[in-house]
């Protein structure tokens, strides 16, 4: 019962999802800034001038951490619709078990997002070769394919972040005053200044920047990171499980 | 017995208000049963924790045995047209039925049945956001009615309703009660519900003040009244007056002695040798029961609850 009660969940979450026009500029919007973005960062770091430790896999990437931004946004939407337009009451007497409709809703979420998450990572693996020129590289030099894989489970695992706090936070405004700064606060800089790195690099976004090895030169002490790229993902995976719950605590106790 | 809703000592407290308080009653199949209060009686939220929208803090709400969560296609069993809009802005009507058909397991053709039922089938395709108030209750009661459930739950249906679309949910209502559905329509309307409704489940800050079949509450909640014409309307008027009941004159010039029967109206007119022309008993309205039995409450509801 439970089985086809989650499917019809999933179903029906996705349906919603479809058949508004912001979920699918959102995840156009993914694809489009990860491959334009992985073009134009790979020119104006690869045409030019060398430099000792290029790194084209940065170039690709990088644009990533701003794509992500597009991919929240689906995330945040999916639950902050649902109370912004007040279709929260019609879905949960639709599916009354809160565990079913969350999982539903997750699970709606996490499919897309994963799929939409691969093809804007290659998109903008491939996207940069052009622009890199001479220096552009295959799939086959070191790191691409973690780099490739970190991309797509990052860029997924940050959008079911994004669920799993505006689930918490109950609405779409208040989830994007805290995921926009949280998402920006480390690339803004604060995960490199001595003082406040301990601390900063394990917020979600400075953790992706070591999953898709766009923190920079791994050699240079002010890039250095006290983890590696799986720890990271491990890590990433902590926070988003710690939203997720949180939404589910909040969501099973409070009146619709 | 057929599918019931039942309300066993249902508590619900926001803070340090009460909203619902003790409240049991049985809504029945086979008839339309009219909720009535006023405004913040605890109607909407009584029907939010039959549908296990909100928790209550003491007492159960079941729906043909069951706690509304327990079914296993919840919108075979219950439909609800719930308060407020509901709706997202940019999905067409079509979709925000297919995606509650889904959720449930509900053939897709079901969908399209329900909009013309309903009578939107020339606008499914038009997205939510435009629709008319009238529109998007039309579109309420058919996600209502898509899983063909036994028991329907209407929270002020006739809300921003033309007067066409207040007769046909009238006519539906009625349908659905003679079609052996359990029927309950919450509403602040008394004239309306008075036309619609068979049994009336009346509450007030809260608490259960009646549940009985219409007629009966009004006779229960009323004075008998009778209309009297007569061509020497000083004299009877004394004569009323004397035997101790309130007289007023109506808009057309007729008296109406309150808490007279016509029987004692007319032997008091024999007694007296005075000249009748008419005299018959007046029903009162619903609203004028209602009024009665909710104006002691509303004397010292000022500084309480909303």
């Amino acid at each position: 019962m439970i089985g086809s009660a989650l499917r019809g969940a999933v179903l029906a979450e996705w349906t919603k999802f479809s058949t508004v026009r912001s979920t699918w500029w959102a995840l156009g919007a993914t694809v489009v800034l990860s491959a334009a973005l992985g073009y134009l960062v790979a020119l104006s770091l690869g045409g030019g001038r060398a430099r000792g430790a290029f790194d084209p896999l940065f170039a690709a990437f990088y644009g990533l951490t701003l794509a992500q931004l597009a991919l929240v946004t689906f995330g945040v939407t999916a639950v902050g619709a649902e109370y912004s337009a007040g279709t929260i009451r019609a879905s949960l007497a639709a599916v009354p078990r809160r565990g079913v409709f969350y999982a539903g809703k997750v699970l709606a979420v996490a499919l897309p997002a994963a799929g939409v998450s691969a093809v804007a990572a290659v998109a903008a693996f491939l996207a940069a070769q052009p622009a890199l020129g001479p220096r552009g590289v295959g799939l086959g030099a070191p790191g691409t394919v973690e780099a490739l894989v970190g991309g797509c489970a990052y860029l997924t695992l940050i959008c079911l972040f994004a669920t799993g706090v505006t689930t918490m936070l109950r609405g779409s405004a208040r989830a994007l005053g805290i995921l926009m700064p949280l998402l920006f606060l480390g690339s803004q800089g604060l995960g490199n200044m001595p003082q406040l790195k301990p601390v900063m690099q394990y917020l979600p976004d400075q953790l992706g920047m070591v999953i898709i090895h766009v923190s920079g030169p791994p050699d240079d002490p002010r890039w250095a990171r006290a983890y590696g790229p799986w720890t990271g993902l491990a890590l990433l995976v902590v926070w988003v499980t710690a939203a997720l719950v949180g939404g589910y605590l909040v969501l099973r106790r409070r009146d619709a | 017995m057929g599918p019931v809703i039942e309300v066993r000592e249902l508590t619900k407290r926001y803070g340090d208000t009460v909203a619902v308080d003790g409240l049991s009653f049985t809504v029945r199949p086979g008839r339309v049963t009219g909720f009535l209060g006023p405004n913040g009686a605890g109607k909407t939220t009584t029907m939010r924790m039959v549908l296990g929208l909100d928790r209550p803090a003491a007492g159960r709400a079941l729906v043909d045995g069951r706690p509304y969560r327990e079914h296993a296609r919840p919108l075979c069993r219950a439909g609800a047209l719930l308060d407020g809009r509901g709706l997202h802005p940019g999905r067409s009507a079509y979709a925000h039925l297919l995606w509650l058909a889904r959720s449930n397991g509900i053939a897709r053709s079901r969908v399209g049945e329900v909009l013309a039922l309903t009578g939107l089938s020339g606008v499914a395709r038009r997205r939510a956001g435009g629709f008319s108030l009238g529109m998007t209750q039309r579109l309420g009661i058919a996600a209502a009615l898509l899983g063909d459930p036994p028991v329907l739950l209407f929270d002020e249906p006739v809300n921003g309703l033309d007067p066409d679309g207040v007769r046909w949910i009238r006519t539906l209502m009625k349908d659905l009660a003679a079609e052996g559905r359990t029927v309950l329509v919450s509403s602040h309307m008394m004239a309306e519900t008075a036309l619609t409704a068979d049994h009336l489940v009346v509450i007030a800050r809260g608490r259960l003040l009646a549940d009985a079949p219409v007629p009966e509450f009004i006779r229960a909640n009323s004075r008998p009244r009778t209309v009297i014409r007569t061509p020497e309307p000083g004299r009877m008027r004394a004569a009323l007056a004397a035997a101790g009941f309130e007289v007023t004159e109506g808009p057309d010039g007729a008296l109406e002695a309150h808490g007279a029967e016509p029987a004692a109206v007319g032997e008091l007119a024999a007694a007296r040798g005075l000249v009748v022309h008419e005299v018959g008993a007046r029903q009162a309205s619903l609203e004028e029961a209602f009024m009665r039995l909710t104006a002691d409450l509303t004397e010292y509801r000022g500084g309480g609850a909303r």
